[in-house]
């Protein structure tokens, strides 16, 4: 009798053990975590180190594209200047052989973002094609996000952003002014995705990867900035991110940016 | 017997339920986003983790409130009303006299001078609220500084009251009697302040209920939220319910608009034995309740650096770490303010130098801890070695905030150690000192954790540098104004030493402890 109900207590826990773990993975593979590469375009960015001239073209391009801050003096002296793109110096080797390494950094775009972790509410995300976006309507400026971002390559908005007005004319009318006390970032010029994708469907065919290029890459006289689908394994950019002198900035805190680096020339 | 219902039954009964609707919120909020969580097919476990936690810990609550208002309006044998509670002692007048009495010149000078202070906070953070951050020292790339350095600081200095004031119910410390209340208080208070402070570091507070209509609960900062909200309420009760005897006993003394303050919120308290039963009860129940919620508050404040993969702010130790700083810097506070109240209204017949020397030795024991765990997590990442971490550790050791570093270490530890390991322990102030180094340096640590590691980003873009502006040091002393002038009404209006219990101890504590004592033999 009591070896019976042993058994039968047995066979129970198997079936229950057996229940837990067919429940569908629908609803326990994303209980913890949500990161999953895209399917279908997977935006990417390579930036030859050889070929950039540190013309800082891009930095212009990108702050007039994006309605940036036209910065004075004083922020630039209190730090408050936003660059979406930005060129990093990085000194290398020693006193005798030193040497300046320019790296144009956008945002990495990680495929693995610890600043959209970190979010309370929502204001940054990754979208369906890998591109990290901003809500500028719904952030709260707690700046968690900033400060979990290990590149810096998030900015903040200290007060409200002004231009003079023969300026103000010029605005770029695609991309939204941001208020005071919000963070922003670089969307890879989202706008133009979105536009190029608009002009596609009107003309009936689907979005073809030269449609659509960030303003920082389009202006490069160097044509440093490749950019393209990663997920088109034939496209240059895909290529490009597959070279032997790939690399990609603090690779190995395993963020996977989406934003690769080709060596100086070896 | 049929009893004649006051008014103030009725508000009490609808603030029940008042409570009951909120308790029936939080929980159904966990319901909600669990459910949005999962539709946008978001990382939804935590929801569910958090609302079995945090649920059923206000539905706890909820039964708590209503057991002792059930307690003292039904049910009852005596009078419909509340009969006289008895004559206090000469020795009791003293402790009841700062809320019968007027305040004197001194006060109302304090109380001018604090008011002055947070008036200049007010419109520091009226510039703020204008101007945006840029009125702030905050910069690119240290976009934390004071405010947040003070909310830490704040949510530790609430550890004083609720998780001290539980623990030594628990254990049945019988000298506790005359101090739990003050530190209480202090909890309350000042946790609202450390709440309060991100707010002032939000870029658009107009938008912070978002939090509660968008939550992530995947971040960190929720976890704060959930955890300082249920901290918050669970102190708050555990504070009002040992106050009810004492409130009924200003009821029956005084007239005018205070005599209905009291009487709503005495629950129409009689002291019959039944209803102290409950009461003690509902206490223990809270005290217990108290303890896990406080360890939390602290350790998930302490994920919101932890978390993050920046040097010096990814460790494992923070959790614990930042707990033990949180009762150090308590227990400091706690002590400062009981030797202010002793002086200001003579209570030297309640809080004695025993209980200076108890505390003391707690803060002794927290030393030591404290320095084994700042011991530990510099060690750790020294060895380690990793260029990132060492970075910010040279910086904090020998670099640009070596004075800060020191001035820390000799504050938190070799002051405090020297005094309480020393015959001066005995005296109250050599304790009030040890205490007032204990939160000037556990002020400093904070800061430590929370701006070096910003000021050296991990790619060399750009060097940081921080210095607070007129706005954030006012706020911050708008605050610290507040609290003590928010004390100081307190003080006016409830008596700071709870009488019922030190009454209770009296009758009934040696016998119990000799009866115990007794026992383990």
């Amino acid at each position: 009798m009591s070896k019976a109900t042993r058994r039968d207590f047995f066979k129970k826990c198997a079936a229950g053990l057996v229940v837990l773990f067919a429940v569908p993975k629908k609803i326990f593979g994303a209980a913890l975590s949500h990161a999953s590469k895209s399917q279908g375009h997977r935006w990417g960015m390579v930036i030859d180190l050889d070929k950039c001239t540190g013309c800082s073209a891009c930095v212009v391009a990108c702050s007039v594209e994006n309605n940036q801050m036209l910065g004075s003096p004083k922020e630039a002296a209190d730090k408050r200047i936003i660059q979406w793109l930005k060129i990093l110096p990085v000194d290398q080797d020693g006193h005798p052989q030193a040497r300046q390494r320019l790296i144009p950094m956008p945002c990495q775009q990680c495929e693995n973002p610890p600043c959209v972790k970190v979010c309370p509410v929502y204001a940054t995300f990754k979208n369906e094609e890998g591109i990290v976006g901003q809500v500028y309507s719904r952030c709260i400026g707690c700046r968690y996000c900033v400060n979990a971002c290990p590149y810096t390559c998030k900015f903040f908005n200290w007060k409200t952003p002004l231009w003079p007005d023969e300026m103000r004319t010029g605005l770029n009318p695609d991309v939204s002014l941001r208020p005071k006390g919000v963070v922003e970032k670089c969307l890879f010029c989202h706008h133009r995705l979105q536009r190029a994708k608009e002009e596609a469907r009107a003309e009936r065919r689907p979005l073809r990867e030269s449609d659509y290029q960030p303003a920082c890459a389009e202006s490069c006289p160097a044509k440093a900035i490749v950019f393209g689908d990663l997920n088109d394994l034939e496209g240059d950019a895909a290529r490009l991110a597959r070279s032997p002198r790939a690399f990609h900035l603090l690779e190995d805190l395993g963020t996977e940016p989406k934003v690769t680096y080709l060596n100086e020339g070896t | 017997m049929k009893i004649k219902r006051r008014w103030a039954f009725f508000v009490q009964l609808s603030g029940l339920f008042g409570f009951y609707l909120f308790a029936a919120t939080v929980n159904g909020w966990f319901v909600w986003r669990a459910v949005v969580l999962y539709r946008l097919g978001d990382a939804w476990l935590p929801v569910p983790v958090f609302g079995v936690l945090i649920g059923p810990l206000f539905i706890l609550f909820a039964v708590v409130l209503t057991s002792l208002f059930y307690a003292t309006n039904f049910n009852k044998q005596a009078q419909p009303f509340a009969p006289p509670t008895p004559a206090l002692t000469p020795e009791e007048e003293t402790l009841i006299r700062p809320v019968l009495g007027l305040p004197g010149a001194g006060f109302w000078t304090l109380a001018g001078l604090l008011g002055a202070i947070v008036l200049l906070a007010v419109f520091a953070y009226s510039r703020q609220f204008i101007q945006g951050l840029a009125v702030t020292g905050l910069n690119n790339p240290v976009f934390w500084g004071f405010y947040i350095t003070n909310f830490v600081f704040f949510i530790g200095i609430s550890h004083a009251g609720t998780l001290i004031s539980a623990i030594l119910r628990i254990v049945n410390a019988e000298w506790r009697r005359s101090i739990t209340r003050s530190a209480e208080v202090i909890t309350v208070l000042v946790l609202s302040f450390g709440a309060g402070n991100i707010l002032l570091d939000l870029g658009r507070p107009d938008r912070m209920l978002n939090v509660f209509l968008h939550g992530r609960l995947q971040s960190p900062l929720l976890w704060d939220v959930c955890s300082i909200t249920t901290y918050l309420i669970a102190s708050t009760i555990y504070l009002y319910i040992p106050l009810i005897p004492d409130i009924a006993i200003l009821r029956d003394r005084v007239r005018g608009w205070r005599k209905l303050l009291y009487e709503l919120l005495a629950l129409n308290w009689s002291g019959t034995p039944r209803e102290i039963k409950v009461l003690e009860k509902c206490i223990a129940i809270m005290a217990i309740a108290v303890i896990p919620i406080a360890v939390s508050v602290h350790t998930v404040v302490s994920y919101v650096f932890s978390m993050t993969v920046q040097p010096m702010w990814h460790s494992a130790i923070f959790g614990p770490y930042f707990v033990v700083g949180a009762i150090f810097s308590g227990i400091a506070a706690l002590i400062i303010a009981m030797a202010i109240l002793r002086r200001a209204y003579r209570l030297e017949a309640y809080l004695k130098p025993v209980h200076f020397q108890n505390l003391g030795a707690l803060l002794l024991v927290m030393s030591c801890l404290w320095f084994y765990f700042t011991f530990c997590e510099y060690l750790t990442t020294w060895y380690g070695n990793i260029p990132d971490h060492m970075t910010i550790f040279y910086l904090k050791l020998t670099g640009k905030y070596a004075p800060l570093f020191w001035t820390m270490v000799v504050t938190c530890f070799v002051v405090p150690f020297g005094l309480l390991a020393s015959p001066w322990r005995k005296t109250v102030w050599g304790t009030v000192a040890a205490s007032v180094g204990v939160c000037a340096g556990m002020w400093l640590e904070r800061f430590l954790i929370v701006v070096p590691t910003l000021v050296r980003p991990r790619l060399p873009y750009a060097t940081g540098s921080y210095w607070p502006s007129w706005v954030e040091i006012s706020l911050f002393a708008g605050c610290l104004a507040a609290f003590t002038l928010l004390y100081a009404l307190f003080t006016r209006l409830f008596p700071i030493v709870s009488i019922w219990e030190v009454r209770e101890g009296k009758k009934h504590a040696v016998a119990e402890v000799s009866e115990r004592i007794r026992g383990y033999f």
